[in-house]
């Protein structure tokens, strides 16, 4: 442990028997070194980050306000927006904030993809935070039933429905799942426990997440490894600083929304309360759910349908091994990077399929769209060994003295 | 350790050690089954919820080609009053050209009454078919808006995602024209 350079006796006397400022020093302090040329893009892991605080803040008042049972949910919610003191605005964080943690989780993870950080030695790194993806998507979607609105009480029947797939057994687990023969009270009171607990697993998940990323810091745009300190600067005050100014960026859209548009991403179905024996007409997930939802609906078989869609982001915890190229970022990749941005198309195409009803050209698209995204990993496994990569530069330091800023003398640029 | 005495006789040392390994590990993984087994099964159907309801409906006042819904254990149940055409429709279709091959006389105890649970066999939603002006989907049954399954005039799956027809609940025919669910 490189020592803590203070005079305050209190923090001295501290860090010797709890060496916690030190510890806190090296996870985002000046004793963690990060490479020197990270982008933009490098600023949503610690924009997700403040998203989960955000969630979990909100969502500790809500609970304090919120009643889990069929007969009274609807209307505490009611009660939240109209007569609890900055109700309305409490819960529009946490609702809205529900989709700006996906909007900055998914920035993040095709972050990972286009500059291949999933790559050795960062697959666990990676594969954790798929787990956390996965336990966000579980904590989102029994979030949404608990306003027990039609969409919630839909959304729930057809997401538990999706185990009853599952041969022999899985008529028995969704009846366990439900605690009953419907979604009804005790799925209500089941789903409100949950959701106030995966948040603080996915707070654990997160520690690995950080854990594992501080073995070998962060990757960065060019891919490859920092040879020595001068590819590298202290993560404060240079990268606080950047991140910083990302959450004020951030702040600003969230603002936008929460103030000016706080029911952009709901359904207005939702402010109906459920009702169990009229399915709406059009019922559809989030947003962030549509790309899973479209190919759920793609297959016309409930079992493959459910496969596919699990195995959708199952895929992605083989990724590290599908992709075999050495590379790992798309700047030096010129095949993969045209294939990211078609993969990232069909996504979006996806997601565009998942809110269309089934039918038609809808249904058609959704098909070569769904077949498409698993085609995209064969396409990778394949130009791992086809594609020919460009020259990569010999320092992370080189690329960026040549990129901006007075250029070097080529002599000393040579000797460097 | 240097003091430690070897066993004199290894072999039988060796052997009861690991039988206690085994039979302390093995009484670890069954203690805390039968721990972990009740949390588990707390979480399944209640006893009041159980309890069987039955619904009792009359049919008297359904007038032919009318779709009616009640509820049984939380669920809708449709009963459909048939014309003669819906029946002959349903009869005329070759059993084993369907997905989940039924007949239609397994599916109904008198021709003119088709009763089942309504609930699409896919993912849980309520068909629509049931009230005038509702798609009934392109085979004259019910259609499911969610997922796109198409039901016959027997409630038998013909397009679409949903794997089986709709299910039929216990019932019996207590008069002519009275039912008891459950």
């Amino acid at each position: 442990m490189s020592g803590l350079k203070t005079n305050n006796p209190v923090i001295r006397w501290i860090e010797y028997r709890l060496p916690i400022f030190s510890f806190i020093d090296h996870a985002v302090g000046s004793g963690y070194p990060t490479p020197r040329n990270l982008n933009y893009w490098w600023n949503f892991g610690s924009l997700a980050g403040l998203a989960l605080v955000i969630m979990i803040l909100t969502g500790i008042m809500l609970a304090m306000q919120y009643t889990a049972h069929v007969a009274f949910a609807f209307d505490s919610v009611e009660r939240i927006m109209r007569d609890v003191n900055s109700g309305w605005l409490i819960r529009y964080i946490h609702m809205n904030g529900g989709s700006f943690f996906f909007i900055v989780v998914y920035i993040h993870l095709f972050r990972g993809l286009y500059y291949g950080s999933y790559k050795a030695p960062r697959e666990l790194l990676w594969i954790l935070g798929v787990v956390i993806l996965l336990l966000m998507m579980a904590t989102a979607f029994m979030g949404y039933v608990l306003p027990w609105g039609q969409m919630s009480f839909w959304g729930a029947t057809v997401i538990t429905n999706l185990f009853s797939a599952i041969p022999l057994i899985g008529e028995s687990i969704v009846t366990w799942l439900w605690g009953g023969f419907a979604v009804a009270n005790p799925t209500l009171n089941r789903f409100y426990a949950l959701h106030y607990l995966l948040p603080f697993v996915i707070v654990g998940a997160v520690v690995l997440h950080i854990w594992a990323l501080h073995r070998f810091g962060s990757n960065n745009p060019l891919g490859i490894e920092a040879n020595g300190p001068q590819d590298k600067i202290p993560f404060h005050p240079y990268y606080t600083a950047k991140d910083a100014f990302g959450v004020g960026v951030f702040l600003l859209f969230f603002a936008a929304v929460v103030f000016f548009a706080p029911n952009f991403f709901g359904e207005p179905d939702n402010y109906i309360p459920a009702n169990p024996l009229s399915t709406p007409a059009h019922i559809v997930p989030e947003w962030y759910f549509l790309p899973y939802y479209a190919t759920l609906r793609a297959i016309p078989d409930k079992l493959l349908g459910v496969i596919a869609m699990f195995g959708s982001i199952l895929i992605l915890f083989v990724l590290p091994w599908i992709d075999r190229s050495p590379v790992r970022s798309a700047k030096f990749r010129p095949i993969y990077k045209q294939f990211f941005w078609i993969f990232l198309a069909d996504c979006i195409l996806l997601g565009y399929i998942g809110a269309k009803p089934p039918e038609g050209m809808f249904l058609i698209i959704g098909r070569i769209a769904t077949a498409y995204y698993f085609l995209h990993f064969v396409i990778v496994f394949v130009l791992s060994y086809v594609e020919r990569p460009r020259p990569l530069p010999s320092s992370i330091g080189e690329a960026v003295l040549k990129g901006g800023g007075a250029p070097a003398p080529a002599a000393a640029r040579e000797k460097a | 350790m240097a003091h430690s005495a070897t066993p004199a006789h290894p072999d039988d040392g060796e052997t009861r050690r690991d039988f206690l390994y085994l039979a302390a590990a093995g009484f670890g993984v069954l203690g805390t089954a039968a721990v972990v087994w009740p949390l588990i099964d707390s979480m399944n159907p209640s006893a009041e919820v159980l309890a069987l309801s039955s619904t009792e409906v009359d049919l008297e006042p359904v007038e032919l080609g009318q779709r009616i819904t009640v509820v049984w254990r939380g669920k809708p149940i449709f009963i459909d009053h048939r014309p003669q055409a819906a029946i002959d429709a349903a009869r005329a279709v070759p059993v084993n050209d369907l997905p989940d091959p039924q007949t239609d006389e397994e599916r109904v105890k008198k021709a003119e009454w088709l009763i089942q649970i309504g609930i699409c066999t896919h993912l849980g939603c309520i068909p629509k078919g049931q009230a005038p002006g509702d798609p009934r989907g392109e085979f004259g049954g019910w259609f499911c808006p969610c997922h796109g399954s198409h039901y016959d005039t027997a409630g038998r799956i013909r397009k679409g995602p949903a794997p089986k027809n709709l299910f039929l609940p216990p019932y019996e025919f207590t008069a002519d024209t009275a039912i008891l669910i459950g």
